[in-house]
């Protein structure tokens, strides 16, 4: 009996032809039809066609895979998605993906809805370092990126649940890492005190370095303590995420400012990092400004003197000069000092301002009054008093690139008197102190040339990360940069390669507990975004001390917390157990599951029940199935609510939680 | 458990139809049938024609019997008029329903032992009295509720789930129905949509009694190796006898078909239905010719789908009795009692 090719299904026979090994991704394991008929005569007829065509495919497919391992070829059809790529899942969590230190968001959230409040902190502080201090003043590029923001209206509040987590916690002392009793013999230099230097401490003490910390002034914490005025980070914050490094057993030098690098460089350090940050704020050299110096300050400089108590009045009119999150922060505090006619007077139109929206909206709900289109052009002063600033009225013209002129208005200079003047209009590296000829290179606008993977300078010994190695950021880049250098940092000493990146850690586990029972609560919140308890104006105005926010209680943070969509719950397709019954296309609230043809990655993307025009969202794509069809789905507005593997018959759909966890020095 | 409500929130860019709702507007409540039931793929493709032709729920009735699919009228259109009748006496309730207001849109709703069981003569004299229905039937061949015996559409020799065979012959549905002259007869299967959408669609705008059997498999009690209405049985055995386009009134021919194989069907309202035959033999216009090909095609283990039968010149019910269109609940008292003047006029047209 020749049945070659043939098999036999429900009793009719089926022609099937094996798949080449290195074809199975493109074409699963083999390449199968029914002949539509019971008898085999007639199979045997029917078979050689179909053959042939299979073979054809098989042989026009690996001369595609060919082409395309050559870089030449455009593809005919989505290739099967990869998706033990730790990437692909990775990308689905938005939130975690948007971190620049890739803190498992959702985890953290879900233990703040268990009221495991601590397990929460650990998990940020596992991966950013300083929970207490994000969770007020992080810039939350995890927020703008919350799908809630493509299903709903506004992102959960991450940055404020983070908060909580620190706000609740117990004692959490015992439950964090000492430096190593004996130490490795390596020793490593940090200079500067900020949240990079610390990053990088926390993660290279646990591994027996023995680390030491030069810091300009009295105190480390860096901008984190120097401009974040304390009614929004209260210095008891500050000080117990800082020692909680300090005590690790990091060996502190203060009031040390590094003058030369190349004599530091004569001690006797392995390797060193520097975090000196953006510490030096810009000017504006108009007419006036060095008559009125004595009421003129830098933003950030004013900032510091607040911190370390060096000032404690300002005059009674004051300009804040800049849009950026440190004018917002300068306006707030000059209020604080007195100040009784206070305003924020920016060059761009306002909504351009560079500031957070939600600093914005804490200034403004303290009545600062905001001009925009006001080009500074000078300092009036009253010989060398200062008593106000003229403006030029601009209007903003973009051209068809988007790029923006400041077109001067037909209106006449406008006056704004005052008696003091902060400039907040940016900050700036400053490395007078790194000799150029001591082998880092320095290039545009005479930044040091750091490889952007592993933070190394052009000196192998030396490290940058923070603000000094690519200008102002956010204190969470900071944390990031710290993890990746302490990692490069441990491989240099190590003497291996510092490209080849330690592979994140990942977990897949399936939350199936029973029938329709998930480990995870499925149902989604329609709640609105919950606003944060503030503290009453009347009060918080007064003083630099007490903290504007009140932070979430325990139900507020509850609440909050249901919103998250647990987007590290994975949708996960297995192709041999499903039979294509579409109960998952028919219960998809948002339409993300389609059965259709393969094709070019636009037709597919056209032809899904709901064009997936989103682009910057990936679509899972399942192998070939028996009716010839693909699973797409598109990952754009999942709900991740799990009705789809609920109402899967045969467990094709699962939900699995996917545990990303960015790989660090020591894991 | 955490069988949550269907989450409101649908995709952003998800269309409106002409009463500017979307899709999800005609859902009904989550069902409870087993999951990867043939019938919540019917209940969707139901909405699907539904928002496609622009209904307005509360002109549709729902009705249904007892079963498994006689529960579904709750998983879609949560707005209609509603009726959970008595196991296989649907299409009485349906007929009283339709005297009183034929201005709805009725909807029956059965399976295969509500219909081909014990409601089986109550189908037939329905069938026979051109009653204005869709009729659809969730045909899985299977009591599901009670544990996955045979019903009466099960094929002869067919095996259930626990291996035994069934030894009697089944009743072939859309073939009786058009014996009994019913005007819009169609078989479709629950998991091929684009077939099932359009059908519904005709058949909802068809007058007088439309019959779409759908093959609709029982995941849990009939799904299995030997069962000829399992998924894999059908995919194997489907036969289209044509492909099918329903265009409403007003709107063009968008569909492009091979020379000579398109029939257009104009409905009663001069909307369309154009079908591509699939088939050379069968001939959905001829009642003799469809009757033979069901014939044949069961010999040959296939199952056909398609349109099997229609004649856009039945009358209807109403139109047969010559009933007044007005819904009851619309006469006034006049209209009813319309006075002595009148009564002395008809006693005069007597003599």
């Amino acid at each position: 009996m020749d049945t070659k090719y043939l098999f036999k299904r429900h009793n009719t026979y089926w022609v099937k032809v094996a798949v080449p090994k290195d074809l199975r991704k493109e074409l699963g394991f083999d390449l199968r039809s029914s002949l539509h008929t019971h008898d085999l005569i007639e199979a045997q007829k029917l078979r050689n066609s179909i053959v042939d065509e299979y073979k054809a495919l098989i042989f026009s497919t690996k001369e595609r895979l060919k082409k395309t391992n050559q870089k030449s070829s455009v593809k005919t059809f989505m290739p099967v998605t990869d998706t033990s790529n730790p990437q692909y899942y990775h990308k689905v969590v938005d939130c975690q993906y948007a971190c620049p230190a890739h803190t498992p968001v959702p985890e953290y959230i879900r233990k703040i809805s268990q009221h495991e409040y601590t397990e929460a902190y650990m998990i940020n502080w596992e991966s950013n370092v300083f929970p207490g201090i994000l969770g007020r003043t992080c810039d939350r590029p995890c927020e703008p990126a919350c799908r809630r923001t493509r299903t709903h209206e506004k992102p959960v509040a991450i940055c404020r649940l983070k908060r909580v987590a620190a706000d609740f916690k117990d004692d959490v002392s015992n439950l964090l890492p000492k430096a190593l009793k004996k130490s490795n013999g390596k020793k490593i230099a940090l200079i500067g005190g900020g949240p990079a230097s610390l990053t990088v401490a926390r993660d290279l003490l646990v591994m027996g370095y023995e680390c030491t910390l030069f810091e300009k002034d009295p105190q480390a914490g860096g901008l984190m303590r120097t401009n974040i005025p304390s009614f929004r980070l209260p210095e008891k914050v500050l000080n117990e995420e800082v020692n909680q490094i300090l005590d690790m057993g990091l060996i502190t030098k203060f009031n040390s400012e590094i003058k030369s690098l190349k004599e530091f460089l004569t001690k006797d350090f392995d390797a060193v990092f520097i975090g000196t940050g953006a510490p030096k704020g810009k000017d504006l050299n108009i007419p006036g400004r060095k008559e009125a110096e004595k009421n003129i300050h830098i933003g950030i400089d004013f900032l510091t003197s607040i911190a370390f108590e060096h000032i404690d009045s300002i005059g009674k009119r004051v300009i804040v000069l800049g849009g950026g999150n440190t004018a917002m922060d300068c306006c707030r505090s000059s209020l604080r000092l007195g100040a009784e006619e206070v305003k924020v007077i920016v060059r761009s139109p306002f909504s351009q301002m560079k500031a957070s929206e939600w600093e914005i909206e804490d200034a403004m709900e303290e009545n600062i009054p905001i001009l925009e289109n006001h080009v500074p052009k000078k300092f009036i002063h009253n010989s060398g008093k200062l008593v106000g600033m003229e403006f030029e009225k601009v209007e903003a013209i973009f051209d068809e690139a988007g790029n923006r002129t400041l077109v001067p208005t037909d209106d006449d200079p406008i006056v704004v008197d005052c008696d003091d003047v902060l400039v907040a209009i940016g900050q700036d590296n400053s490395f007078e102190w790194i000799e150029r000829d001591m082998g880092i290179e320095f290039g545009e606008w005479d930044m040091p040339v750091v490889n952007p993977v592993t933070f190394q300078s052009t000196h192998p010994k030396i490290f940058f990360g923070g603000d000094a190695a690519w200008g102002p950021e956010n204190i969470i880049w900071a944390a990031a940069h710290g993890h990746q250098a302490a990692i490069s940092i441990h491989k240099f000493c190590e003497n291996e390669d510092l490209l080849d990146r330690p592979s994140p850690g990942v977990n897949l586990v399936s939350q199936k507990m029973g029938l329709h029972e998930w480990s995870y609560d499925n149902d989604i919140s329609q709640a609105k975004r919950f606003k944060v308890p503030k503290a009453n104006q009347d009060i918080s105005l007064k003083s630099l001390k007490i903290e504007v926010e009140k932070g979430f209680d325990a139900n507020l943070a509850m609440d909050e917390a249901q919103r998250c969509l647990n987007c590290d719950v994975q949708t996960v397709f297995s192709e041999s157990l499903c039979i294509e019954c579409d109960a998952c296309v028919d219960i998809c609230p948002t339409d993300c599951i389609n059965f259709m043809f393969n094709g070019l990655e636009d037709d597919v993307r056209k032809n899904t029940r709901i064009p997936a025009l989103n682009i910057e969202q990936d679509l899972l794509v399942s192998k070939i199935l028996p009716t010839k069809r693909t699973m797409i789905k598109d990952e754009d507005v999942c709900l991740h609510c799990g009705l789809c593997a609920e109402r899967c018959p045969t467990g094709a759909w699962d939900m699995q939680t996917f545990l990303y966890e960015e790989a660090k020095v020591y894991s | 458990m955490t069988y949550i409500i269907k989450p409101a929130n649908h995709h952003p860019n998800l269309e409106r139809n002409e009463l500017g709702l979307t899709r999800r507007d005609y859902e009904g409540t989550i069902s409870t049938l087993c999951a990867g039931c043939g019938h919540d793929s019917i209940s969707a493709a139901v909405i699907e024609a539904c928002y496609q032709l622009s209904l307005s729920s509360d002109q549709i009735a729902k009705l249904s019997g007892i079963g498994c699919s006689s529960k579904s009228p709750s998983y879609f259109l949560n707005q209609a008029h509603g009726f959970n009748s008595v196991h296989g006496r649907m299409p009485s309730v349906a007929t009283g329903a339709n005297l009183g207001n034929q201005d709805l849109l009725y909807m029956g709703v059965s399976g295969d032992g509500d219909t081909a069981g014990i409601g089986i003569g109550q189908f037939m004299h329905a069938a026979r009295r051109q009653l204005n229905i869709t009729y659809i039937v969730e045909n899985n061949g299977t009591y599901g509720l009670t544990k996955g015996q045979f019903s009466a559409t099960n094929d002869q020799g067919a095996k259930s789930k626990y291996g035994e065979e069934n030894l009697f012959a089944p009743i072939d549905l859309p073939t009786m129905a058009i014996q009994l002259g019913a005007g819009f007869v169609g078989r479709s299967f629950s998991g091929d949509k684009d077939q099932l959408v359009p059908l519904l669609k005709a058949a909802m705008q068809f007058k007088g009694f439309s019959l779409i059997d759908i093959i609709s498999p029982c995941v849990t009690f009939n799904n299995h190796v030997g069962s000829t209405k399992s998924y894999d049985h059908i995919r194997e055995h489907n036969e289209s006898v044509s492909s099918l386009d329903f265009v409403p009134i007003g709107e063009e021919i968008k569909a492009s078909y091979k020379e000579g194989s398109k029939i257009d069907v104009p409905l009663h309202d001069g909307a369309i239905i154009t079908l591509e035959k699939l088939s050379k033999k069968y001939n959905p216009l001829d009642k003799g010719k469809a009757i033979q090909g069901l014939n044949e095609a069961e010999k040959d283990g296939k199952v056909l789908t398609g349109l099997l039968y229609i004649n856009p010149k039945v009358k209807d019910h109403a139109e047969i009795l010559n009933i007044a269109n007005t819904p009851l609940n619309q006469f006034k008292e006049a209209d009813l009692c319309p006075g002595k003047s009148k009564l002395a006029q008809i006693n005069a047209s007597l003599n």
